[in-house]
């Protein structure tokens, strides 16, 4: 089974969102990147589902030379091997556009993002794909198994789960759930350097959004303290005067 | 021109974040001086189809094929581009549910519009230009997504924004647009939903737990204060991690955002990355032992003092407020 990952490069979890040029760029001064939390559960799957010689992992990312370091990470990690298309990812659906492209020449029998990126939040790439490829998508999975030519999933839903059952191909979006992410190992490391990674120009496309500016939450007042035998107090304060409750 | 609003139903009902997206729609086609339609998929009464009019929707297109009686992505997301096309829409606006985050990038490939996902806030529409307020890095910052494109898809972020009641009811449109057999190779098996349980994401209040609860067995004063409030559950990612309770209520950076109008934390010290998921909460009650925990710097309220003998106390004051009130 041919499996693709796609995977991006985002600001580590500890970061400090910071803007600059006018609140429009994100300040990357001092910024450590990582891979996608929710990719590295995607990747941790394929390479379950491929395990013992039953196929390949292939992961791609659109990206600048600057995410090498995150896709050696999960060559590391054991994908076997990368595709790097040289640009900047514009947006979803510059990303989508251009992956859609190297799918059209290059099938897989299950495409792989994370639920969402956590510098945009967007969801949409796993979407996208299905929808450029005319395949069927599961956005936000917490299981994925595979069944011959069948995979049997379950989608997150309000108050529960749903249960599903899609045939080979389709583009899925992992949550939580789906895998532990797996840690490199010093085999996994060495390898790292000498798997292929081919570096591919993008294609033309139009682009329909753009992020025009930033901006940090406005920081919150000094806490009101409450003295722990009076909780009373707490209640009538979320009452009267936050009008909570 | 106008403006189409996708109003999906759990089990034949609209939830409130419906009735939400259905009055931020109403308002973006106030903005330009054009209609509201909504679709609804699936099998929901007339009374309840016709009450979308309560939030400002002209007319609804009630699609009841049997085929699509329960939600089948691929087919969903056609069904309400076709409504789109239709309605001459130029602006098609979902709840950012968990099903909404499937549609709207489809949707948005389907009629080559720009999406402005997770908005909390209605469009600015200046000198033609069209900006969209959204969360961005799971909540430590906002963006300003500009759509370009004739055509715009927005989904709205639950419990963004206040419902408005105008009065009045909707006309029902019967629609069966042709949908492609391709467009159905996923297969519902099974829908698992506890229907008392107030869902984290829609949830007005939430009451989270951390590592100070010391053990998942600690977890049933919490419970009982979450049901005492009509809150939702949630905990922190060490919790969800180490099994004690499930992923779905781990909130945070690499969990769920939420944007209740209260947010109780009991015992957890307020990660960063915690502290993201929780940011666009309206009022943040901390309540942990250690005086020096990062969370007691965003909370509007606090008590530092022992979860186990303060939430128990809480409990009780809340009990008394209720019984007087």
């Amino acid at each position: 089974m041919k499996v693709l990952v796609c995977i991006s490069n985002v600001p580590d979890t500890t970061t400090k969102i910071t803007f600059t040029d006018n609140n429009t760029q994100f300040n990357t001064a001092g910024v450590q990147f990582i891979l996608n939390p929710y990719d590295e559960i995607a990747l941790a799957r394929a390479i379950e589902l491929t395990d013992g010689g039953n196929g390949s992992v292939t992961v791609i990312n659109v990206g600048e030379s600057n995410t090498e370091p995150t896709i050696r990470k999960a060559l590391a990690i054991g994908a076997t091997d990368a595709v790097r298309i040289n640009a900047k990812p514009h947006d979803a659906w510059f990303v989508a556009y251009q992956v859609a492209q190297y799918i059209k020449g290059n099938p897989f029998d299950l495409i792989l993002t994370g639920r969402e990126s956590i510098d945009y939040n967007g969801s949409k790439v796993a979407g996208m794909l299905g929808e450029l490829l005319d395949l069927p998508s599961v956005s936000i999975i917490k299981k994925l198994d595979i069944n011959g030519d069948k995979a049997t999933i379950e989608r997150e839903i309000e108050g529960g789960k749903e249960v599903l059952t899609v045939p080979l191909p389709f583009v899925a979006g992992t949550a939580e759930g789906v895998a532990e992410p797996k840690i490199p190992n010093m085999r996994g490391i060495m390898s790292a350097r000498t798997k292929p990674l081919q570096v591919i120009d993008p294609v033309e496309v139009k682009t329909f959004s753009e992020i025009t500016g930033y901006k940090t939450p406005e920081p919150r007042g000094q806490v009101k303290l409450i003295p722990s035998d009076d909780p009373a107090k707490l209640v009538e304060l979320l009452h009267a005067e936050a009008r909570v409750i | 021109m106008s403006v189409l609003i996708y109003a999906e139903n759990a089990e034949g009902k609209f939830k409130k974040s419906i009735f939400e997206a259905v009055s931020y729609a109403r308002a973006i086609a106030d903005q330009t001086h054009t209609s509201l339609v909504a679709v609804s998929i699936g099998n929901v009464s007339t009374a309840d189809l016709a009450a979308l009019g309560k939030y400002g929707a002209e007319k609804v297109l009630n699609v009841s094929n049997d085929k699509l009686k329960d939600f089948v992505n691929q087919a969903y997301a056609s069904v309400i581009a076709e409504a789109a096309k239709k309605e001459n829409a130029d602006i098609v606006i979902l709840s950012n549910s968990f099903s909404g985050r499937g549609l709207t990038p489809r949707i948005g490939v389907k009629l080559q519009a720009g999406i402005a996902d997770g908005a909390v806030d209605l469009p600015q529409q200046q000198d033609g230009r069209f900006t969209v307020k959204k969360t961005a890095f799971s909540g430590k910052a906002f963006a300003t997504v500009e759509i370009s494109s004739a055509n715009k898809v927005i989904s709205l972020t639950p419990n963004s924004y206040k419902i408005v009641e105008k009065g009045g009811t909707a006309a029902i449109e019967d629609f069966s647009p042709e949908i492609k057999e391709t467009d159905f190779k996923a297969m519902i098996k099974e829908i698992v939903r506890s229907a008392d349980k107030v869902s984290l994401p829609d949830a007005e209040i939430v009451v989270s737990g951390g590592r100070g609860l010391k053990s998942p067995e600690n977890w049933k004063m919490l419970e009982d204060l979450a049901d005492l409030l009509g809150a939702a559950l949630a905990c922190s990612k060490p919790v969800s991690d180490a099994g004690w309770r499930p992923h779905s209520e781990h909130v945070g950076q690499t969990g769920i955002a939420v944007s209740p109008n209260l947010y109780i934390a009991v015992g957890i010290s307020g990660a960063i990355q915690h502290l993201a998921g929780i940011s666009s909460s309206k009022v943040i009650v901390v309540i942990n032992k250690d005086a020096d925990a990062p969370f007691f710097k965003v909370a509007d309220y606090g008590i530092v003092g022992d979860a186990f003998e303060v939430v128990p106390k809480l409990i009780t004051a809340i009990k008394q407020y209720k019984a007087s009130a």
